[in-house]
């Protein structure tokens, strides 16, 4: 959905994802999802008079490869209290940090090609849950809340965009790149439906060249789908609103999935005062540098370099859709082992990205050390290389090939695809049996074979449909086409 | 009077046992606390139930520890696991901790045996002891007067024999002060040397937790006690307990002491100037060397605590906001007028005083102006010590300006109250040590105190000069009235 013409959308995305801690950022508690409500407690995330906070190693250690994967800078910094009341929050106050983050002006390539800067990507704590309950579920019919503080103190980094963003594709991009190397780092597990991260968008709209617009912070983009749905209305909303003569207010929105619309929920009369200042019950945070860089270093192999390696392995641009989702889906590295075990590599990616079940949840680090996809089935490296290499010699035509590589995942380990190719009974046909076969239906179709002799190529694909149907479908269908046009250059006047 | 480090010892050798001591200041809170208020709850069955444990491992041979049967009042802003903890509050009403502080385990773990909790000005907020919701706490040497605050209970306790020792929380001297008003020995120790975890907050970046005694031994014993790293708390210093006690002996003998100038002048009562001068000529006297030191932007603490103070408390006493423990208004319509009713019934009139004071301090457009310039105030203190601590070892000083005053005398002017802190303040702000030990008392007959600071972590040597003062203190003659 395009904006108006003379119109250009900006956005800044603020993502907050849950750490994959065992503890919470300042105690001991499980960081659990989907426990009994108020299990996963004790007076610290509970904020209970004289309890203290201690800061969580292993969050910080998170935070940093985050920080270290967005190319940011990992500075010295400190914890700040942001102050405001709501009953989720048990001391009424969010410990947060402001004025100095530990991870500052990094970025993010996209597929692309395009960059997206980040501001910062700083650490802070959840807040519990709440739930309205005797109503339809929304706080003004109901009759009482209820509060889950099993997330209350779970580790969070918000990673904070740039306003680089300039349509809804690409804050998806941007979402789903970030997500993967969340993923991939272990930081975290990206999960938006469990809400382990959450996107919030700040959209506004402008001519080409102005500055910034007035915005609106959307809210309860539970997905994917909905940040674009949700970016795209709210854009084309302000760009109507301007164009009817009305301003834009700058507030918070929340995206209706159901309704296809974002709706008005909090309005900013002036800006929020959180008075903000250090925590006085934490100590300042200096990682030493050789901290940081072990960890750095110790970094995996990045979404945008390993699409760089697979691009350059197949011959193609790293924005190549079948390049982009094997990244996605954690497949490279079982193509390039495919590669270095003597694989054509664009039949082994092809096969790779279309071929295999589709039903197979991809993660990351899909490959194991013995070198097979560790799904649910398994097949071999070296298995799908001769696959792949028997299709590349032509003796087994594509369909086939896909076929056998069916049969290789339901047999699993190192079963031999020549061997189940001929089992069923996908033996290459000899080229003097083909050509016979070809002789045999020209033959039966003589009107045709001069149509298409007076170049009428259309008939083409009936030839080769009966040179199937006589063969079984053992033939391949390129083959054909070859002998046929052979064949009619030797005819022809 | 016994004192705690000579109970500790009768009950661990036998010759006592921590029941009978026990029994024997159940006694004498029976008799008095009716009159003096000095607890806000006393917690019999349960110290019964601990002296005959200490009585049973002592009966066993096993060290019951350093404070065996000795028993140790609380203020009431400590948490005990299971036994209500109110900072004198209607707002924590009902409430009861389901743990206990650190220094609440290191006292049973040393044989001491918990009396009781002691009133408090409400959340550590005061002078007096007058600003409890529960009343307030009158001077054992003049029941007219006030015992000083905020752990006033925790003083008068000790002043009146109801526990030998006790441990109080000090901001901006509500450990020193009440001490200096009620007679006893009070402590301050340097920021981070006592584990906070458990003590509710006033303001986290100045609260320290430290001992009253009825002598400068047994305060350094029970510091000993309760001092070392916790990893409970951030702030805790990586540290061991220091060795107190047995440097007491070491004397004074060229010690390099500092009569703070800011600290002698306007403002001091006569009376106490004139015991802090004899103080000073007393160590003189015992060996050390005495000189005039001016630390010059001390007279800019008590408005910068004023600021930072509040500040922090607006944020740490948010959570009293009826939704998960204590106090909560009924028929409130929606959570916003049920935030208000439950503030506005919980708090007194000072801690609203404060909270609206701090939340004002930190608001956009006034953060830098107040926050912001008290931090500066903050660390130009800290480097006025440095300066004074190159020349001196200690700096002695009055610990407040003047005697006990009577009850209801400065509850309509805060800010002669507040002054009541303008010699403890400093420490604070600098997260530096400071004892008061008596001084003989002044022409009305109250006890005086007088003030040592020393730098951060120079506990050892400040209890030698306060044991030096407290050694001479024996020898005074009543003070001329001029």
């Amino acid at each position: 959905m395009a904006l108006p013409e003379g119109w250009e959308m900006v956005c800044g995305l603020e993502v907050h994802c849950e750490l994959n801690t065992a503890t919470k950022l300042f105690c001991s508690c499980p960081n659990d999802f989907g426990s009994e409500p108020n299990t996963n407690v004790c007076p610290v995330c509970l904020g209970l008079p004289g309890s203290l906070p201690v800061l969580n190693g292993q969050a910080v250690e998170l935070a940093i490869r985050i920080g270290t994967a967005l190319g940011c800078e990992v500075k010295p910094s400190i914890f700040a209290r942001k102050n405001y009341f709501y009953p989720d929050m048990p001391k009424d106050y969010q410990v947060s940090q402001y004025d100095k983050p530990i991870n500052v002006d990094g970025f993010l390539d996209l597929p692309d090609g395009s960059q997206v800067g980040i501001e910062r990507a700083h650490m802070e704590e959840d807040t519990g849950k709440s739930s309205h309950a005797g109503g339809t579920g929304r706080i003004s019919s109901s009759t009482h809340s209820l509060v889950d503080y099993n997330r209350a103190g779970v580790p969070l980094v918000e990673i904070v965009s740039r306003p680089d963003i300039f349509s809804a594709d690409q804050a998806r991009a941007y979402a789903a790149e970030l997500r993967s190397i969340l993923v991939a780092t272990g930081a975290s597990d990206g999960k938006m439906e469990e809400g382990s991260m959450r996107v919030d968008a700040n959209v506004s709209v402008r001519h080409p060249g102005d500055p910034l617009g007035t915005r609106c912070e959307i809210k309860n983009l539970n997905s994917l789908r909905s940040l674009v749905r949700g970016i795209e209305y709210e854009a084309a909303r302000q760009v109507e609103l301007i164009e009817s003569g009305k301003k834009v207010r700058q507030e918070t929105r929340h995206w209706d999935e159901g309704a296809g619309r974002t709706r008005t929920g909090r309005v900013k009369e002036e800006a929020d005062d959180y008075r903000y200042f250090p925590e006085p019950d934490l100590v300042p945070l200096a990682p030493d540098a050789a901290w940081v860089e072990a960890v750095r270093s110790a970094l995996p192999v990045l979404p945008a370099a390993r699409r760089r390696a697979l691009a350059a392995a197949a011959g193609l641009e790293p924005a190549t859709e079948l390049v982009v989702t094997a990244v996605e889906r954690g497949l490279d590295a079982f193509v390039l082992e495919a590669v270095a075990a003597g694989a054509e590599a664009r039949t082994a990616l092809n096969r790779a990205v279309n071929d295999l079940p589709v039903n197979v949840s991809w993660g990351s680090a899909q490959l194991t050390a013995t070198g097979s996809l560790s799904a649910d089935g398994a097949v071999q490296v070296t298995s799908f290389a001769a696959l792949i290499g028997l299709e590349v010699s032509g003796a087994l035509t594509a369909t086939q090939a896909k076929k056998v590589l069916e049969a290789l995942f339901e047999r699993g380990g190192d079963a031999d695809p020549a061997a189940l190719a001929a089992e069923l009974g996908f033996e290459a046909m000899a080229a003097d049996t083909l050509a016979t076969s070809v002789d045999d239906v020209v033959a039966a179709h003589p009107g045709d074979w001069a149509s298409y002799v007076g170049g009428n190529d259309k008939v083409a694909g009936m030839f080769v449909g009966k040179v199937m149907k006589a063969t079984k479908g053992k033939a391949d269908g390129k083959a054909v086409t070859a002998l046929l046009q052979q064949r009619r250059a030797a005819e022809a006047p | 009077m016994t004192t705690a480090v000579e109970l500790a010892a009768a009950v661990r050798t036998g010759t006592a046992t921590a029941r009978q001591v026990l029994e024997e200041h159940l006694g004498r809170i029976a008799v008095r606390d009716g009159e003096l208020h000095a607890f806000n709850e006393v917690t019999g069955d349960a110290a019964r139930v601990a002296a005959d444990a200490v009585d049973a491992r002592a009966g066993r041979g096993e060290d019951p520890g350093p404070l065996a049967g000795v028993p140790v009042a609380l203020k009431d802003n400590l948490c005990t696991r299971g036994v209500p903890t109110t900072c004198s509050s209607k707002i924590l009403a009902g409430w009861k901790p389901p743990y206990d502080a650190t220094v609440v385990q290191r006292l049973a773990a040393a044989g001491a045996v918990v009396i009781g909790k002691t009133n408090l000005d409400e959340f550590a907020m005061g002078s007096s002891t007058e600003n409890s919701a529960f009343g307030p706490t009158r001077n054992p040497h003049d029941p007219s007067r006030v015992p000083g605050g905020s752990s006033g209970g925790s003083a008068a306790a000790v002043a009146a024999g109801f526990a030998p020792l006790a441990l109080g929380s000090d901001t901006g001297g509500s450990i020193r002060q009440p001490a200096a008003l009620c007679g006893v020995v009070g402590v301050k120790p340097t920021y981070g040397l006592v584990s906070r975890y458990g003590l509710i907050a006033f303001a986290s970046s100045l609260d320290q937790i430290g001992p009253f005694a009825a002598s400068v031994e047994d305060a350094a014993v029970l510091l000993e006690v309760i001092a070392g790293h916790d990893p409970l708390d951030s702030t805790s210093l990586d540290r061991p307990a220091p060795e107190l006690a047995s440097q007491l002996g070491r004397g004074v003998a060229g010690l390099k002491v500092g009569l703070v100038t800011e600290l002698t002048g306007e403002g001091i009562e006569p009376e106490v100037a004139e015991r802090t001068r004899q103080a000073a000529a007393a160590l003189e006297a015992a060996g050390a060397v005495v000189r005039e030191v001016s630390v010059p932007s001390l007279t800019y603490g008590l408005s910068a605590y004023y600021l930072i103070a509040p500040a922090e408390a607006s944020s740490n006493l948010a959570r009293y906001d009826g939704v998960r423990y204590g106090l909560r208004a009924t028929g409130a319509e929606d959570i916003t007028q049920m935030y208000g009713a439950t503030r506005a019934a919980g708090f007194g009139p000072e801690v609203k005083r404060r909270i609206m004071l701090g939340t004002y301090a930190l608001s956009a457009g006034y953060y830098d102006a107040y926050y912001g310039k008290a931090q500066k105030v903050r660390t130009l203190i800290v480097r006025d010590f440095a300066a004074a601590y190159a020349e001196v070892d200690v700096l002695l000083s009055p610990t407040t300006p003047s005697v006990a005053f009577p009850l209801g005398a400065k509850t309509a002017d805060p800010l002669s109250m507040y002054l009541n802190d303008v010699c403890t303040i400093p420490s604070n702000l600098a997260g530096h040590p400071a004892i008061s030990v008596p001084f003989g008392t002044g022409a009305s007959g109250l006890p005086v105190g007088v003030q040592l600071m020393a730098p951060a972590l120079g506990e050892a040597t400040m209890f030698r000069a306060a044991a030096a003062v407290e050694a001479a203190a024996r020898h005074l003659t009543p003070v001329e009235v001029t």
